[in-house]
């Protein structure tokens, strides 16, 4: 039972990167812009979060610093694909490599430093409810804004009238914009707020999870974070789902194994990748969820 | 994740395909399984590439290529780097075994060092270290250290290697405790710190309050770090900045002086291939600063039994041992031969698990 619990509370943990950073790209996409460049906006927050952090002994301010980080460097992808209609998909893995890159630069001396603990978020009275408070309730304050970001999203997609603004440049941007919506300018934003939460996703991993700066620590996150968002048919709610069940996989893998079960180990760890795969084909045999303009460049006068 | 490693590393590979070279220099490659910050083995490899650039000055042009996934990506980048000219190219993973051997095929007049593999060729070296002889140590001092008697152990990959580590701690932990029990966690990485760092922590809730790692990255010790009362161990790289707790001792790889050896007989022309396993005693294999955390007698037999080692006097696998199934490996008095340490695959009498295959 406690090991349940145990399990339950670490998917959270686990999922937390992974769901803010593919929620940030859920909008992105939604939007009809393709950025495959998750995993140096995550680096890039990782380092500018953890340095704001260890220089300014406020881990709330580097948290928010990680997401400026982030922020930032998606404003450059947006420049370069909105401004310059670069392509879209050269561009998002061109992010990558110079995210890591600077990364890496950045952090140089900061290696072995340990920052500023976060504070632990458990909330009062219900922390203390059995099995259900230890899971849901003892978590770092940055889990409970992960779930809270994803239903925000979803109500913002789902019910709000920018919500439905946004979708319609994704769907179809000549429409959207023969409308008169200002199709660039909501896509930047759209990129502004992907980077953002790359950003944050970054900063929990070098922050809270780890909690160390190590070049190259996302190793990967970001590339799960961009199947996430596939997975969940570009919905936040079954993103989020999806985030916590890459989450749990890791979960009872590690924590079954270190109670001595015999369990297929490079099986449980290639799941996640197998099932994104299955998804895939699934839904290409169904209906593809993907927003219509997707990738596609706009320009005004075409 | 792979397209972006597969990227990477061609956009490293360009870069120095720009980098126009005079041809008489002896020109070194080195293919690096994790990024060179990673504080523990690539970064030990990258500090002995550094010495032989400062050994050997203008007389010698190194290139670099990190985080390049073992497998088939791998050849690219060797395949690569010795189109570009390279007289030697260390590849320093264990999963660069067979990329290394086919490339290597293809052209003759390179030579290659592969790090902790078992296959060679005309022109393939392989070197690594006994990195048992430092697990030996360890696991003594974990033994003595443990107060909850749960010793938990974040494995890579399930390959000799890692195989030899895990019995030799036990081994000798269990000599000094015999209630101790051994927790393994396969991480399937070399390098990923937030996997490494999970698999700390879940060991930790599950009582253990001694880490030992077989991967690369300082991640573990931060976990030990944030959670308190727990002990770690240096691995590959000193990893001081954790001194002197969570990080009690430590292995330390010293590839610098074999480096400078094997680059040496390029120039010389007295290359020949060659196998190298090395321990403390050579000084491939160095035992990192004991902490005073660690109580004076423990310590003192721990540079006792580091010296013996050292001397050859004592060899970690000596029998009576039994393999987990209870049959008998090594009689009493017996050592273990390299041939069958090099192919290790099977845990030692008292612990529990399986070693996934």
């Amino acid at each position: 039972m406690e090991m349940l619990i145990n399990i339950a509370a670490f998917m959270f943990v686990a999922a937390t990167p992974l769901t803010l950073a593919a929620i940030g790209e859920t909008v992105v996409e939604r939007a009809g812009v393709l950025n495959l460049g998750v995993e140096g906006m995550m680096i890039m927050g990782a380092i500018v979060g953890f340095m704001v952090a260890v220089n300014s002994g406020s881990p709330v301010l580097g948290l928010v610093m990680a997401a400026a980080g982030g922020m930032g460097l998606s404003l450059i992808f947006a420049f370069v694909t909105q401004v310059a209609l670069a392509n879209q998909v050269a561009s998002g893995l061109a992010l990558t490599l110079f995210g890591l890159g600077l990364s890496a630069l950045l952090g140089q001396g900061y290696q072995g430093v340990k920052p500023p603990a976060f504070p632990q978020g458990d909330i009062p009275l219900l922390a203390d409810i059995p099995v259900l408070g230890p899971i849901l309730f003892q978590q770092d304050p940055v889990v409970y804004l992960a779930i809270a970001l994803t239903v925000a999203v979803f109500v913002f997609l789902r019910f709000s009238r920018a919500g439905l603004v946004l979708r319609a440049v994704g769907e179809n941007h000549d429409a959207a914009h023969a409308l008169g919506y200002k199709v660039v300018r909501i896509r930047i934003a759209a990129i502004a707020f992907g980077g953002a939460c790359a950003g944050l996703g970054g900063a929990y991993i070098s922050l809270i999870r780890v909690p160390q700066w190590t070049e190259g620590m996302t190793a990967g996150i970001g590339w799960i974070a961009l199947a996430l968002v596939v997975f969940g048919a570009w919905r936040p709610l079954l993103v989020g789902l999806g985030a916590c069940i890459f989450g749990g996989i890791e979960a009872v893998q590690l924590n079954l194994q270190a109670a001595g079960v015999a369990i297929p180990v490079s099986l449980l760890a290639m799941s996640p990748y197998l099932i994104t795969i299955l998804v895939l084909v699934i839904m290409s045999a169904v209906r593809t969820g993907a927003p219509a303009s997707l990738g596609r460049p706009f320009h005004a006068s075409s | 994740m792979k397209i972006a490693k597969l990227l990477a590393t061609a956009a490293m590979v360009l870069g120095m395909a720009t980098a126009a070279i005079a041809q008489d220099k002896t020109k070194v490659g080195f293919v690096y399984v994790g990024p060179v910050g990673d504080g523990g083995w690539t970064y030990e490899h990258d500090k002995a590439r550094q010495a032989v650039v400062a050994k050997f000055g203008d007389k010698v042009e190194t290139v670099f290529v990190e985080s390049v996934p073992e497998g088939p990506d791998a050849e690219r980048v060797m395949t690569q780097m010795a189109l570009e000219g390279a007289d030697l190219i260390f590849t320093t993973s264990f999963g660069y075994m067979d990329p290394t051997i086919n490339v290597a095929a293809k052209f003759p007049k390179v030579k290659f060092e592969h790090a902790t593999g078992y296959k060679r060729a005309d022109n393939v070296s392989t070197y690594s270290a006994r990195f048992y002889e430092g697990r030996a140590v360890q696991g003594h001092i974990a033994g003595k250290m443990t107060k909850s008697n749960i010793i938990g152990y974040i494995g890579s990959y399930p390959i000799p290697e890692v195989i030899q580590g895990i019995n030799s701690a036990y081994i000798h932990a269990k000599k000094v405790n015999p209630n101790v029990q051994f927790k393994i966690v396969w991480a399937f990485t070399w390098f990923d710190p937030a996997k490494e760092a999970d698999a700390a922590k879940v060991l930790i809730e599950q009582g253990a309050d001694v880490i030992l790692q077989h991967t690369d990255s300082t991640a573990p010790q931060a976990a030990a770090k944030a959670a308190g009362n727990v002990i770690t161990f240096g691995q590959a790289s000193d990893m001081s900045e954790y001194a002197p707790l969570p990080r009690v001792s430590s292995i330390i790889d010293n590839w610098a002086p074999y480096y400078i050896a094997r680059v040496q007989a390029v120039m010389d022309g007295s290359w020949t291939s060659t196998d190298t396993w090395d321990g403390i005693g050579p000084g491939m294999v160095g035992i990192g600063e004991i902490s005073d955390a660690v109580p004076a007698d423990v310590k003192a037999e721990a540079l006792a039994m580091a010296d013996a080692l050292a001397k050859g006097t004592y060899h970690p696998f000596t029998g009576p041992l039994n393999k987990q199934d209870g049959s008998v490996w090594l009689k009493a008095g017996e050592k273990a031969d390299d041939g069958t340490l090099l192919g290790l695959n099977f845990y030692v009498e008292g612990i529990e698990g399986e070693i996934p295959k």
